[in-house]
């Protein structure tokens, strides 16, 4: 079954001032199957990110359709879909782990992960108890789970981040450069999260630099800048 | 499986707002918000919205756009000139809350809505002790046991950190973070559906916004409010708002997910005021 098919998508920026047009994603076309994990590899500009905070919406795609196959309201496009829409399936099926961490002031690592949880109605002592599995299983250190996040590595950023997206189970997960500023052990720590991922049938698009990593991982990779499916 | 709840909580359409009785060039020969011909100023001109249960609406805009002007004329602080609104909690949304009488107008405010004002000389009795700043939306919600009333005073005070042995002070006494945070559990204090927060961090020291900010993102969780967030500040924005919409010179220029206007902002207006912080 295909989870996700993106048609034919292209976004360009448009800068009133100076009256600029950036160019970024053109055509792009990628089908994703259940469980599957598909790969995006290419130059750096040619539009890997843009693509993924498409499907998120973070940007508005300018032409092109994005079809998602959600549990709550079946088939959508998530290039039409109205915002409710878009944010009910980031609160439940749908998750997106991006470079940089996003969080509130005075809110702990437990307490950023337990919130993804709380926002979509679950009560604290359950969110807690979930909170605390996920953080272990992204091994992060149980002294730092009580400390607010700004200190903390690029690699423990990293972990929270996949651990405050994982706990809501998403069932499409899309990671931009999940590897990125890890050393060997932790890329591999990761690599074996998105295995187990994997067997729990999570449909997942990732960004990459090296294809190395992909090995073993990705059942598919596309490369942006030839324009398709390259294995 | 979790559904998603069509029906809004408030939804506004067209709201207009105008001082001075218009002429027949305003809206065609305007500077900024004023008409050039008349002087007639259109605080708020024809904007729509809707804010839906459990969300946090943003409202950004240059200083001037309207954005206190709304939130004013939701809490009854005024009759605008023209506009509809309606509230679930209100006949079931099908009548217009601005055409309610006087007396309904009180009941949907002491019932269902909280406001913290921008300006706190405008929210609290600044001769009053907190406690009965409290006290008074508490027995306009309806309550009348006096030692119930202490109670959840004391309780909606130490909800936003302000020490019980501080409630029969006078907020005249207090810093400007603490005056917002009165102003906050007075608000809270009929358990509203909606919160009207206008500019609630603007002016306070960055670990009383913290403070603040920490607070809004907990009352969001726990009570499921739903919340019309004005804030000139785009990060207290970015962490908070579900979505967001940007106003100038009175009207909507671009609304959306709070993430997409600030990362892929449409609108001249909205970009110039995303990319000005960046
Ligand atoms: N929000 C934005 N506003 C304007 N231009 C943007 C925006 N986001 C991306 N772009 C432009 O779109 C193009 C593609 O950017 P994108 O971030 O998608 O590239 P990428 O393939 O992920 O690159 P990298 O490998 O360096 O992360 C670039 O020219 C970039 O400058
Ligand atoms: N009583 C009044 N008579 C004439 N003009 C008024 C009156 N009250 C407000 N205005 C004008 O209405 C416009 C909107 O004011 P408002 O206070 O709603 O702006 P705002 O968006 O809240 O600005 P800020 O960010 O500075 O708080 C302004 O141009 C203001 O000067
Ligand atoms: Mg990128
Ligand atoms: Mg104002
Ligand atoms: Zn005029």
């Amino acid at each position: 079954m295909e989870i996700l098919s993106i048609k034919n998508l292209t976004k360009d920026f448009y800068l009133h001032n100076p009256g600029l047009k950036i160019r970024s994603c053109r055509n792009i076309s990628i089908t994703l199957h259940e469980g599957e994990f598909v790969g995006i590899v290419g130059l750096s500009g040619a539009g890997k990110s843009t693509i993924l905070k498409c499907v998120n919406r973070s940007y508005l795609p300018l032409e092109g359709d994005i079809i998602y196959d959600s549990l709550a309201f079946g088939k959508i496009n998530l290039v039409t879909a109205n915002e409710r829409e878009i944010l009910f399936l980031r609160r439940h099926e749908i998750g997106y782990v991006s470079q940089f961490l996003n969080i509130m002031p005075r809110t702990t690592a437990k307490e950023h992960v337990m919130n993804a949880l709380i926002d979509r109605g679950m009560d604290n002592l359950a969110a807690e108890r979930e909170a605390r599995e996920m953080l272990d299983y992204f091994r992060l250190p149980d002294n730092l789970w009580d400390i607010y996040p700004a200190t903390f590595s690029g690699g423990e950023r990293l972990r929270l981040n996949l651990a405050h997206a994982m706990v809501k189970k998403p069932r499409l997960l899309m990671l931009d450069e999940p590897t990125a500023s890890l050393d060997n052990k932790t890329k591999m720590l990761v690599k074996d999260m998105l295995k187990k991922l994997k067997e729990k049938n999570t449909s997942m698009i990732g960004i990459f630099h090296d294809i190395e990593f992909m090995e073993g991982v990705c059942d598919r990779v596309f490369n942006i800048s030839e324009g398709g499916i390259v294995s | 499986m979790p559904i998603l709840v069509e029906t809004p909580v408030l939804s506004v359409s067209n709201l207009v707002v105008r001082y001075g009785a218009g002429c027949h060039v305003c809206q065609r020969s305007m500077e900024k918000n004023r008409c050039t011909a008349c002087g007639t100023v259109w605080a708020v001109n024809n904007i729509s919205l809707s804010v839906y249960p459990g969300e946090v609406l943003g409202i950004v805009g240059e200083s001037g756009s309207g954005k206190t002007t709304l939130m004013r004329s939701l809490y009854f602080d005024f009759v605008p000139t023209a506009g509809k609104a309606v509230l679930s909690d209100y006949k079931g949304g099908q009548k217009n809350i601005w055409a309610a009488s006087a007396a309904e107008q009180r009941l949907i405010k002491n019932n269902t809505m909280g406001m913290v004002y921008q300006n706190p000389v405008m929210g609290l009795r600044m001769n009053y002790s907190a406690a009965a700043n409290i006290a008074e939306k508490i027995i306009a919600a309806g309550c009348r046991n006096a030692g119930k009333m202490t109670e959840r005073a004391g309780e909606l005070l130490e909800a936003v950190e302000i020490m019980t042995s501080r409630m029969s002070e006078a907020p005249k006494n207090f810093s400007g973070g603490m005056q917002q945070r009165v102003q906050i559990s007075k608000a809270l204090a009929n358990n509203p559906a909606l919160l009207l927060l206008d500019e609630v961090t603007t002016g306070l020291d960055l670990s009383v916004q913290a403070k603040v900010l920490d607070l809004i993102r907990k009352i969001k969780a726990r009570y499921g409010i739903s919340i019309l967030l004005v804030s000139h500040d785009l990060a207290v924005i970015r962490m908070l708002a579900d979505r967001t919409i940007v106003m100038l010179d009175g009207r909507i220029v671009e609304s959306g997910l709070t993430d997409q206007i600030l990362e892929d902002p449409q609108d001249a207006y909205t970009q110039q005021l995303v990319h000005s912080l960046i």
